[in-house]
């Protein structure tokens, strides 16, 4: 649910990352963070654990620049991927406009992301929302561990709808802006059919 | 997309932030902002050069989908005020209609009472234009005059600027 505001002329989205525990969805954040002109972003707020696991949200608001005169503005969340965090993850998806779901590519992780996935699906639910019809990119993470699963079954179990998707290395940056570009472009584009 | 978006028009901008302006004083407060109940800044007033409005409006509606879910653990609909009390500065989070978070920030040159008595005029005042908002964001879809929207024309090209 976006904020178009005619008088300053900006418009402001909500782009939700979701995925299982340790998947690396704040790593995603940390690296747009470390890489974006300090003009374009504000802080990246991270509510975590002591032990850095996320406990709330991270928010990372980012003003790409502008477009027919209107300041484009995307507001970037991470849900907490542990499983105990339910009640958090469903309110931060509160008037989503995109969705990244960051998946971990080890083979013992694949449970862990059909189970984030269903999560994901039945939370959007509750709120009315269809993910398929939601602006929404898969993000392969972790793509240089050893031992991980292939890309085509991934795409068999967790991308059926055949979305686009993006293999990728958050923690050196490799597949992160492919990833954001691509998902910021899909929800520019629904507002553009929305009018 | 589920739910509507939320266009606000310089008229009724205008119209929040003299709502807002005239809280900010009466309430001898140091920031008053409004704050969409996604997280989002709608308008502020006060002295807000020093305070990242940004993100306190997006952990303020954190806050208030946090204290949202203990209500309806408790069997409550909705906690409809929060405060919250400081050494130095106080907050005080109020929810207008279902929508909008309004939020006033003081110190000892306030007090409780005298914000709490502010916020309820004002809330009703905003929460009268939001509903004219709404009604003519309504009429203007019915009518097919957001034809004037931007983003009719953007193209792929300006999408990919964006990330240069």
């Amino acid at each position: 649910m976006s904020f178009i505001n005619y008088s300053s002329r900006e418009i402001n989205c909500k782009i939700v990352y979701y995925g299982p525990g340790l998947g690396g969805k704040t790593t995603n954040l940390q690296f747009i963070y470390k890489k974006t002109n300090p003009v374009q972003k504000g802080k990246l707020i991270s509510l975590a654990t002591e032990t850095e696991r996320t406990l709330f949200f991270d928010f990372l608001p980012l003003a790409l620049g502008d477009i027919k005169g209107f300041r484009i503005r995307f507001h970037l969340y991470t849900v907490p991927g542990q499983v105990f965090y339910a009640a958090s993850r469903k309110l931060i998806l509160k008037g989503v406009d995109g969705v990244v779901f960051v998946a971990d590519s080890q083979i013992e992780r694949m449970e862990a992301d059909i189970e984030s996935l269903e999560d994901l699906k039945l939370n959007l639910a509750e709120q009315g929302y269809e993910l398929i019809k939601l602006p929404f990119t898969i993000q392969y993470n972790k793509r240089d561990l050893p031992s991980i699963a292939p890309i085509e079954e991934m795409n068999k179990i967790l991308n059926p709808d055949g979305v686009p998707w993006f293999e990728a290395v958050a923690i050196n940056g490799s597949g992160v802006f492919e990833t954001l570009k691509n998902v910021a472009k899909q929800v520019l584009m629904e507002l553009k059919k929305h009018y | 997309m589920a739910g509507s978006d939320l266009i606000m028009y310089e008229e009724e901008f205008k119209q929040i932030d003299a709502e807002l302006h005239k809280l900010y004083q009466q309430a001898n407060a140091k920031v008053v902002f409004l704050v969409d109940k996604n997280g989002q800044l709608i308008a502020s007033s006060g002295e807000t050069r020093d305070i990242d409005t940004t993100s306190l409006a997006s952990l303020t509606a954190g806050n208030i989908a946090a204290t949202g879910g203990i209500a309806r653990l408790l069997g409550e609909k909705e906690f409809t005020i929060l405060f919250h009390e400081g050494e130095r500065d106080n907050i005080h989070i109020s929810l207008i209609g279902q929508r909008i978070i309004l939020v006033v920030v003081f110190d000892q040159r306030s007090s409780l009472g005298l914000v709490r008595l502010r916020v309820k005029k004002t809330s009703d005042a905003i929460g009268r234009i939001f509903d004219s908002i709404v009604g003519k964001a309504e009429k203007e879809k019915a009518e097919g005059k957001i034809e004037e929207f931007p983003f009719a024309e953007i193209s792929d090209e300006d999408i990919d600027n964006l990330f240069r």
